[in-house]
């Protein structure tokens, strides 16, 4: 692949995502999707750069707002649409939902509830990865909340000590639900160095130029390919709508409407749509052919689930045991 | 030859890591210089450091390490001295192995066993001496085994780790030492065992408490009481078949959980189920004999009063077959050892 469509691909993957959690957005209020909703609105750049850079072989693992990582690492639409909807055609059969997707063929091991609780699990992938002698690397994504917890310092201990091919995407968006960041660690110390500090290598990158983004993540992850160590990326970013479901919640006042429209005036969606078409690599026509191009596969991928069956109980009783 | 339960566990470890090479075990202490109360003896020295190692005192990490392994083509078996510390691992367990196979749709199992040893006596007081087996048996995904015998430490141990979920091995502490003869190791295994024969009552045991009823057969025998021995040897999935089998015969049970607290116990969950069962009469209400709803104290002169004695059990006897035996020559025994040779520390 060539430069050019490379950079569009980066542009297209993002909007796919916007487009997807849009979609869940806008049909949340029907009441058919219920289960808690973490929606990755503001928050597609990170995914979209590192999905790219990682290999169909390398693993993904992720926490509860993980729709962009599961697309990002080629997750089939239809598949969380049902999944969400609670149809035995969703990804986890319609037993996760949101909180807890899968996608074997991607290598994408699964995202779960409870914080930090998949970065153990990661780690372990690792720990395989290097028994089997194979060159790939696991990604774990967390949040900011995620360095609060203690399995984080273990899981973070035993993959610096072992060597393991591990990297830590640690999503800033400066809330823990509706808690800030100042009110949860000290305002001096800086994420990126904690994790620094326990011997990994680590690095604060902005998601602002998503295309300069991924660049130095596929660097990042080309050299843990050839040198398997531990490495810590933090990225601050935004969630534009309420911690959980479909809503724009700035009226219940608990962060500053001023600051989110800052992040909102250098969106990386956008930045990167202007960007192309800045430096002539589509033209404005072609853009918005190719954005309709993807809102009409996604709104296919919806209105697919017309077609589904309500999934019986009694189906699902066996899955409990292997 | 004798072989002992720990020298089982060992035989079992050995045979399963040469049969599986994707087999990996670790735990903290697991090539210390006791090599683990002696059940890890040798293995890292035979299958290298890759797939035995030492941890960090992480164990909420290490469970979760130890799943992620297993959805990786590396089934594990985990091990911790003594069960309190495995508290700290709570949310990797009953999150995440107990779980994943289900919420994810039957995508991925996680083969993981996990060792417990639950501490007796010689002051393991309130933190180092629960036995949690209610606890794990409540979480739909997880398996449950307790062995008793070298037996069924033996093919418990390899069933478990064979097995594609989640198998909490809880093995206590007073069971090491405990020997048989060497021809008996390999048997068929099911989830219960008829141990002992006879027609005055049922005993419902596991783990350690089917040593204590053994131990007292040949009293009782002599004494002209003769009983069916149920050791259950698997806590979850449980099966009661041999138990109703045998209390139409009986018609008096007395149920040992001798390492539990009363509140929703092994035993009571037993007796919930039997007395939901329209085929079973008993024609004495049954007996359950738990440690009491209290903590485990440190001081030999609380134990004393604190675990269950040979004594105990024998009172319990003569109020339900209405008999008299004498059991001063008991009082004697020392209650916070497993013979004379335990010194300790743990």
């Amino acid at each position: 692949m060539n430069n050019k469509s490379f950079l569009i691909k980066i542009y297209e993957l993002q909007k796919k995502i916007r487009s997807v959690e849009e979609k869940i957005a806008k049909n949340y209020k029907d009441n058919k999707m219920r289960c808690p909703t973490h929606l990755s609105i503001g928050q597609e750049a990170v995914a979209a750069a590192t999905g790219l850079a990682l290999n169909n072989s390398d693993i993904a693992i992720s926490y509860h707002r993980s729709h962009a990582h599961f697309l990002s690492k080629g997750g089939d639409p239809k598949k969380l649409f049902a999944e969400l909807h609670g149809y035995e055609e969703g990804c986890s059969k319609g037993i996760g939902g949101s909180m807890h997707l899968i996608d074997l063929k991607n290598n994408f091991y699964g995202s779960t509830a409870i914080v930090s609780n998949s970065i153990p699990i990661g780690v372990g992938l690792a720990y395989s990865l290097k028994l089997a002698k194979k060159k790939s690397i696991v990604c774990i994504y967390i949040g900011d909340a995620a360095v609060e917890e203690g399995v984080f310092f273990e899981s973070i201990n035993f993959s610096i000590l072992k060597k393991l091919p591990v990297v830590f995407i640690c999503e800033n968006n400066f809330f823990s639900v509706y808690t800030h960041l100042k009110n949860r660690q000290p305002p001096q110390r800086k994420i990126y160095k904690l994790a620094k500090a326990m011997g990994a290598i680590s690095y604060k990158l902005k998601q602002d130029n998503p295309f300069k983004l991924f660049k130095k993540v596929k660097n990042i992850f080309d050299n843990v390919r050839k040198k398997p160590s531990t490495h810590f990326i933090e990225i601050e970013t935004c969630r534009y709508l309420e911690h959980c479901g479909p809503n724009d919640d700035s009226k219940l006042g608990y962060r500053s409407i001023k600051e989110l429209v800052k992040w909102k005036k250098k969106d990386p969606l956008v930045f990167s749509k202007n960007y192309l078409i800045k430096s002539k690599l589509i033209n404005k026509k072609k853009i918005e052919i190719l954005d309709k191009k993807i809102i009409n596969s996604i709104n296919k991928d919806f209105a697919y689930l017309k077609k589904l069956k309500k999934p019986q109980f009694k189906n699902i009783n066996k899955l409990v045991y292997k | 030859m004798k072989i002992n339960f720990s020298q089982a566990i060992n035989r079992a470890l050995h045979e399963e890591m040469t049969r599986n090479k994707n087999l990996v075990c670790f735990g903290l202490g697991i090539n210390d210089s006791l090599k683990f109360f002696g059940t890890t003896k040798g293995l890292s020295e035979k299958f290298g450091s890759d797939r035995v190692f030492e941890t960090p005192t992480s164990e909420n990490a290490m469970t979760g390490i130890g799943i992620g392994m297993s959805l990786n083509n590396n089934p594990c078996v985990m091990m911790h001295q003594r069960l309190d510390f495995f508290l700290l691992a709570m949310d990797q367990l009953v999150n995440s192995a107990a779980k994943w196979h289900y919420m994810f749709g039957g995508k991925k199992n996680v083969p993981i066993t996990i060792r417990l040893v639950v501490g007796k006596g010689w002051g393991q007081g309130p933190t180092h001496s629960q036995s949690l087996q209610s606890w794990f048996a409540h979480i739909p995904g997880l398996k449950v085994v307790m062995p008793a015998l070298p037996s069924d430490a033996y093919n418990l141990l390899k069933k478990s780790i064979r097995d594609p979920n989640p198998v909490i091995f809880i093995e206590h502490r007073w069971l090491h030492n405990v020997e048989q003869d060497e021809k008996k190791i390999k048997k068929k295994l099911k989830n219960f065992d008829l141990i002992s024969r006879g027609k005055d009552l049922t005993f419902v045991t596991y783990s350690l408490s089917t040593i204590e009823i053994l131990s007292l057969k040949k009293f009782l025998n002599k004494n002209n009481i003769f009983f069916d021995l149920i050791n259950l040897n698997t806590i979850k999935p449980l099966n009661l078949s041999l138990v109703e089998k045998s209390l139409k015969k009986t018609k008096k049970l007395m149920i040992l959980d001798s390492i539990s607290h009363p509140i929703c116990s092994i035993g009571s969950e037993i007796l919930s189920q039997l007395y939901r069962n329209k085929n079973i009469k008993l024609s004495k209400p049954p007996v359950l004999l738990t440690l009491p709803d209290v903590p485990t104290p440190t001081s030999v002169f609380y134990t004393k009063d604190f675990y269950i004695k040979k004594i105990d059990i024998i009172k319990e006897i003569n109020m339900l077959l209405g008999k008299n035996i004498k059991y001063d020559l008991f009082e004697k025994n020392l209650h916070d050892v497993p013979d004379s040779k335990f010194k300790g520390p743990f």
